[in-house]
């Protein structure tokens, strides 16, 4: 197969941060590629290359048979898709296209003949004329797709184009990009999920700018044939179990799947006896591995296994038996109804998931229930509190941790701790001992003194993590808490949840995730406003079993019933 | 090698683009042309050297025909308007409480000393030197009531006097001394140099936010092009907004325009490309937008205030400030639109000023192009 | 919750600290402005290019031309015996005025007769037109004075300035100026630190602690009060030290004054950063609030030159009655009594912004 791009000891530094070092790999025609790996791995530095917006600093790169230093030349032969798709939100769908149009230089036959196959074949044509800033996430990413596609290109590079994007509209696009395939395109996907590696071609796992593996996916699953076992976790301990069972020596890795503990075996090593574990009645069953157990695997081969400490919760669970209960949470912007009589309750010491994609009221909900927004209609009562009366006595009582870590980035660690544990009204020997023991469980006193924006991802999200709890919440918020780490930091972070929840801690944590949704013990789907489902991630799958798909994976619950719920709303308005 | 063809369909297109987003975002209207007016009309009428109407006290210790007649003179005159006050001390005290800006003493012996032809009468004029412009200005206004009030009593005495030598003041292309017509010239250059920074900086940032322009970027359209779409585009609309503020300065300011209207255009013309592309050189250092903030203002509004000429004499500044304002733009354009406005086409003064705006437009155009090449890095 | 808003105050200081760029940013512009602007702003005029017209040849034209030349106002760069060549050197800004001596010159002075020279000025610059009129005034005075002798003058005219007896506009314009570089720093900080916090992300971290709106306004004004004394002071002390501006009135008049004046800052910066979803916007809200502020303060010419409307405007702005305080404290010791009918508005407009504000902050909450 000929190759599109060859990369040859390419490295790429910014100051004096190595971007990417020594990557050495193939792209073919008629492919598509997966750039996998988590945030701030070289991804986008690597596409940016290719696509001819940097020049590399190490090494050769050639593209569609020209060098780095010739690009002009192979320019119009290429289609790129930035992240967050690159459109002019204010031009309608149409002008964005003319506007590629133009730059390519199509004369008008040419044109209209594109525009018409695009259209069609990407579901916009009755959108044309359509303001893109008001398309739905799943449509820009169409148009930019389509803005990519315009000039016939010879190679596709796609950054991130999954990212917030529903499961239903990442199906979509993969059918698109399925058939561009199919007429000889090299297609780059760079993408932070695992899963979406087992579908491409073959695949580039990229890890703090260096080459980890490339090759096929299925040859790199297949090392793993026969070390990857499922197995019934009991009803309660269910967290400490699965540490324990990743603490065996002979278990690369124990991770949460629903009911059931997902093990992978260390190379060589047979199966150890669980029935202390998890009871003698609980059998392990072969399972197919993953891309993710294979990265893991191969991840901590060269990086110590984690050992992260069960934190014991010293806060005491609220006394009625309920944690969190929204009724009726309603929440309108001006005549917009982000969130419609939303209903739930979540049990001390749970893990309650929010499970929705973009724009569909899960982070409106979450956001009432932390006290971020006062709802429209209806109440919650988090922590014994109702938020609408006493939200200021309720605030002490709960921790929040954001997507972004919102740490301060220019103070050190130990300011930061100083800070929080200040603002929750922490004083005298209790603040000193607080703030020791979150250096102390959260393995932070090799940087108590560095500044927090300097630290490594997983620092941060330790440290933001640490500083949630620095007053002993009984109720923990998370928002997107994992996305764009690497696996081993999710188990990690995971396990230090657990821990929390084991010891009565609740957790209401959102995500569109399906990885993170996984340790949740139960899921509420959000979408279009309400909430559609709500029950164990087990029970969820459990529903889209059939003989084609024996083991559905949360994703594929998850498109059905948002299906089901669209099928049934179409009925409605039908009749 | 791009055909014409090509370059104009390419270029076409991102023009049509820009204005699209023109017409589509208000925003960029709103600074284009609605802040010129704004600031215009606020800073166009705060801004005024012309003393009027100056609370001024008379001291009257004499309270006679002759300081009633004094009196009377101040309150004649467009500039003053005279409170009495029976002693000193009094008009002390409204001096320090703002109350009046200056005051005069006539003694008790004033209509005496007058009359006398051995001792002059001593006439005390005191002002508030606090704002030391217009206590001059004010100081000069009340020797000349005084002086004109004392040639008119001679004449109805019939006193004979010795002449004094008088200067007679011809104040060329600005005969009535309106500060306005000088200023609303310099307003007009200080205005477009904030909208023209201000238009490219946001607009700039916006397309770096969204994403679009790395895919511009990654396109066949060369860096180049795609400024200078940006640039002509917002070069139209700030004509529009150079167009409102000449139209204000005329009809609202009734500043004269004696210049030729084409030199007029070609010069802004020349100055709206400069500001531009400060605009788009901002825009691309700007990553830490608190620095950029203080950068904006340190090379935006104040010099264009202070150092432009506008306010305050260049040439009599300490030679080094002389040289610092050399690298600011608006000075050259102060200095255009002044001449162009109130004396005419001089190409003597016009030329040299537009081959300064010429160099900063071809620098910093160059300039914001290799940033903006640079700054994915 | 003394011990929050204490917690917030200290970190407010330590990011301000701990940031090279911001530290930065609060000392070194303005330190530059004054030392620029200081020595820029000056009405003052002096070497002004002066041409010469002299028909006369006589001796008291000689006599008064020489005064001119001995001014250290002017500076004689031309001569000319036509009425073109003077067009033409105005036009061109060769020289700034032209003096004009007639041929009946001498032979009116001799006669008795009202004599007259004539001053040709270019009204492109009519401030500095105005000035430089003023000084050829004086010099044909202290003429007529020489020539006719003291006995002869009817009148002594003894001009006083109170305050500023040599009219220099340096003492005008550097206690104006502390005032105007204190609000930019002070404006800067607390519109982009809320706005900054919004973009980080950690202003939804602290909403969810148990501050209130109210506590985290304290937190933010405090730090910049601090900064703001600070700022106000070390200028103040450079425009004295350095400037020789003198300060008469009462340090403690001062700093109450830049206190409340402060205060109304904060407010007009917390609005802004409320209103603001990103430091980009809250940089705009900066620069469309001050630049018309600046102006409308009486910073550069008298707030009564301005049309009644404008004067109007004028009460809303605290930077104008700060900059009639510092001049006052700085030039006419001032007096609490006389300090108190601007203090009062500046308050108000504190209190009403800072409510706002606080209004705002929790309204973002509902």
């Amino acid at each position: 197969m000929p190759a599109s791009v060859t990369l040859t000891n390419l490295g790429k530094s910014f100051g004096t941060t190595a971007a990417l070092t020594d990557v050495t790999a193939a792209i073919g025609a008629g492919q598509i590629t997966g750039l996998v790996g988590p945030d701030g791995a070289g991804k986008t530095t690597l596409l940016r290359l290719i696509a001819g917006l940097l020049t590399p600093d190490k090494g050769t790169l050639e593209v569609l048979g020209h060098a780095a230093t010739d690009r002009d030349a192979v320019r119009g032969d290429i289609g790129y898709m930035p992240q967050r798709f690159g459109l002019y939100e204010d031009l309608t769908v149409q002008e964005n296209l003319n506007l590629q149009a133009d730059l390519h230089d199509l004369d008008e036959a040419a044109r209209s003949e594109r525009f018409a196959t695009l259209l069609q074949f990407t579901g916009l044509a009755p959108f044309s004329r359509r303001l893109a800033g008001q398309l739905s996430g799943g449509m820009k990413q169409k148009l930019g797709l389509a803005c990519a596609l315009l000039p016939r290109p010879k190679l596709l590079l796609l950054d991130e184009p999954s990212a917030g994007v529903d499961p239903a509209s990442r199906r979509e696009l993969w059918r698109i990009v399925r058939t561009m395939a199919g007429t000889g395109v090299a297609i780059v996907w760079s993408t932070a999920y695992l899963d979406e590696a087992e579908r491409c071609d073959s695949f580039l796992l990229l890890d703090g700018g260096r080459l980890l593996a490339s090759g096929s996916p299925s040859d790199f699953t297949r090392r793993l044939e026969g070390r990857t076992f499922l197995i019934d976790l009991p009803e309660r301990q269910r967290h400490r179990v699965q540490r324990e069972a990743a603490a065996l020596p002979s278990i690369a890795d124990a991770t949460i799947q629903g009911r059931s503990l997902r093990l992978v075996l260390k190379e060589g090593s047979a199966l150890p006896d669980l029935s202390e574990l998890v009871g003698a009645r609980a059998l392990p069953r072969p399972t197919r591995p993953r891309f993710e157990d294979a990265f893991v695997s191969l991840l901590l081969a060269d990086r110590p296994p984690v050992s992260a400490p069960g934190i014991q919760a010293t806060s005491a669970p609220s006394a009625d038996g309920i944690a969190i209960e929204a009724r009726d949470l309603t929440r309108d912007f001006g005549k917009f109804r982000a969130v419609d009589k939303v209903s739930f309750t979540v049990r001390p010491g749970e893990i309650f998931g929010l499970l929705g994609p973009n724009g569909a009221g899960k982070s409106t909900t979450f956001r009432m229930l932390c006290g971020l927004l006062a709802p429209s209609a209806g109440s919650a009562h988090v922590a014994g509190v109702d938020l609408g009366r006493a939200r200021a006595t309720a605030r002490e009582r709960i921790g929040y941790m954001s997507q972004k870590f919102s740490l301060y980035g220019n103070l050190s660690v130990r300011d930061n701790l100083d800070f929080f544990s200040g603002v929750y009204g922490l004083a005298g020997r209790r603040r000193s001992s607080r703030i020791a023991w979150t250096i102390e469980s959260f393995d932070l006193g090799s940087v108590a003194d560095l500044e927090a924006g300097t630290l490594p991802l997983g620092f941060k999200q330790r440290l933001a993590l640490g500083c949630a709890l620095l007053h002993e919440p009984q109720v923990l918020f998370l928002d997107e808490p994992t996305s764009g780490v690497d696996p081993l930091m999710r188990r990690e972070f995971w396990s230090r949840i657990g821990g929390l929840a084991d010891g009565g801690v609740t957790v209401l944590v959102t995500s569109h995730f399906m990885e993170e949704a996984e340790y949740c013990d139960r899921l509420g789907i959000v979408y279009a406003g309400r909430m559609i489902a709500s029950g164990s991630p087990d029970a969820m799958k459990q529903r889209f079993v059939t003989a084609a798909l024996p083991e559905p994976t949360l994703e594929d619950a998850f498109v059905g019933l948002i299906r089901e719920h669209d099928a049934e709303r179409q009925g409605a308005a039908a009749a | 090698m791009t055909s014409a063809r090509t370059f104009f369909r390419r270029f076409g297109g991102l023009l049509q683009k820009e204005f699209v987003q023109i017409v589509r975002d208000p925003s960029s209207i709103a600074i284009a042309l609605v802040m010129p007016v704004v600031l215009l009309l606020l800073i166009g009428f705060g801004i005024s050297l012309d003393a009027r109407n100056v609370r001024f006290g008379i001291v009257d210790e004499n309270r006679s025909v002759e300081s009633a007649g004094l009196f009377q003179s101040f309150a004649n005159t467009p500039y003053f308007r005279p409170f009495s006050f029976l002693t000193a001390k009094a008009a002390e005290a409204a001096l320090m409480r703002g109350d009046i800006e200056g005051f005069v003493v006539l003694r008790s012996d004033f209509t005496r000393r007058v009359a006398d032809p051995i001792r002059a009468a001593d006439i005390a004029i005191i002002v508030n030197g606090v704002d030391a412009n217009n206590a001059r200005i004010v100081t000069g206004y009340a020797q000349g009531v005084v002086a004109t009030w004392l040639l008119g009593h001679r004449r109805d005495r019939a006193q004979p006097a010795l002449s004094p030598i008088t200067v007679e003041n011809r104040y060329w292309f600005n005969p009535e001394i309106r500060s306005t017509n000088f200023i609303v010239p310099g307003l007009i250059a200080m205005v477009m140099t904030m909208i023209g920074a201000l238009l490219t900086a946001l607009v700039v940032a916006r397309e770096w936010e969204r994403g679009t322009m790395e895919a511009m970027l990654a396109s066949p359209a060369s860096m180049t092009e795609i400024l200078l779409g940006k640039l002509v585009a917002y070069f139209v609309l700030g004509l529009g907004g150079l167009a409102v503020s000449v139209f204000i300065g005329l009809f609202v300011f009734e500043v004269p325009f004696r210049g030729a209207a084409e030199v007029l255009i070609a010069v802004s013309s020349v100055f709206l490309i400069v500001s531009l592309a400060m605009g788009l050189l901002i825009s691309t250092v700007a990553r830490s937008q608190f620095v950029a903030a203080q950068l904006a203002f340190l090379v935006t509004f104040m010099p264009a205030l202070i150092l432009s000429g506008l306010m305050f004499d260049i040439e009599s500044m300490p030679p080094w400030v002389q040289a610092v304002t050399t690298v600011f733009p608006a000075r050259y354009f102060v200095s255009s639109l002044q001449t162009l406005f109130l004396a005419g086409t001089v190409w003597p003064v016009l030329l040299p000023n537009l081959a300064m705006l010429v160099g900063f437009a071809v620098v910093f155009l160059a300039l914001a192009i290799a940033r903006t090449r640079r700054s994915l890095e | 919750m003394w011990r929050r808003i204490a917690a917030l105050i200290l970190k407010e200081f330590k990011m301000l600290w701990k940031d090279r760029k911001s530290r930065m940013v609060l000392v070194v512009p303005p330190l530059v402005q004054l030392v620029l602007f200081g020595s820029a702003a000056t009405f003052e005029v002096s070497n002004a290019a002066l041409g010469l017209w002299i028909e006369d040849r006589a001796r008291p034209a000689q006599e008064l031309v020489s005064r001119f030349e001995a001014s250290p106002a002017f500076h004689v760069v031309a001569r000319f015996d036509n009425p073109q060549a003077v067009r033409e050197a105005l036009d061109t800004q060769r020289v700034k005025a032209v003096l004009h001596v007639g041929q009946t010159f001498s032979a009116d002075v001799a006669a008795g007769r009202h004599a007259r020279v004539q001053l040709l000025l270019d009204g492109r610059k009519s401030n500095a037109a105005l000035i430089l009129q003023s000084y050829a005034l004086g010099i044909v005075e202290s003429y007529n004075l020489a020539r006719v002798g003291q006995a002869a003058v009817e009148l002594n005219m003894h001009p006083r300035a109170w305050f500023n007896p040599n009219f220099d506009s340096r003492w005008f314009i550097l206690p104006g100026l502390t005032v105007l570089l204190t609000i930019v720093a002070i404006l800067l900080i607390t519109a982009l630190s809320v706005a900054r916090e919004r973009e980080l992300g950690t202003f939804e971290q602290l909403l969810v602690t148990p501050l209130r709106p109210m506590e985290i306004l304290v937190g933010k004004t405090v730090p910049a009060l601090c900064i703001g004394f600070v700022e106000a002071n070390l200028i103040a002390a450079l425009a004295c030290f350095a400037y020789g501006v003198p300060f008469v009135g009462s340090v403690v008049l001062f700093n109450v004054a830049i206190a409340v004046f402060v205060l109304s800052a904060v407010g007009i910066g917390l609005v802004i950063s409320s209103v603001a979803k990103t430091q980009q916007q809250a940089i705009l809200g900066v620069f469309l609030f001050l630049s018309p502020a600046m102006v409308l303060s009486g910073f550069t010419t008298p707030i009564a030159n301005m049309p009644d409307w404008a004067q109007a405007l004028t009460h809303l702005n605290p930077i104008r009655y700060m900059v009639t305080l510092s001049r006052g404290i700085f030039l006419q010791d001032l007096s609490w009594a006389l300090a108190w009918p601007q203090l009062w508005p500046m308050a108000l407009i504190g209190c009403v912004t800072l409510g706002y504000a606080t209004w705002l902050f929790s309204r973002r909450l509902e």
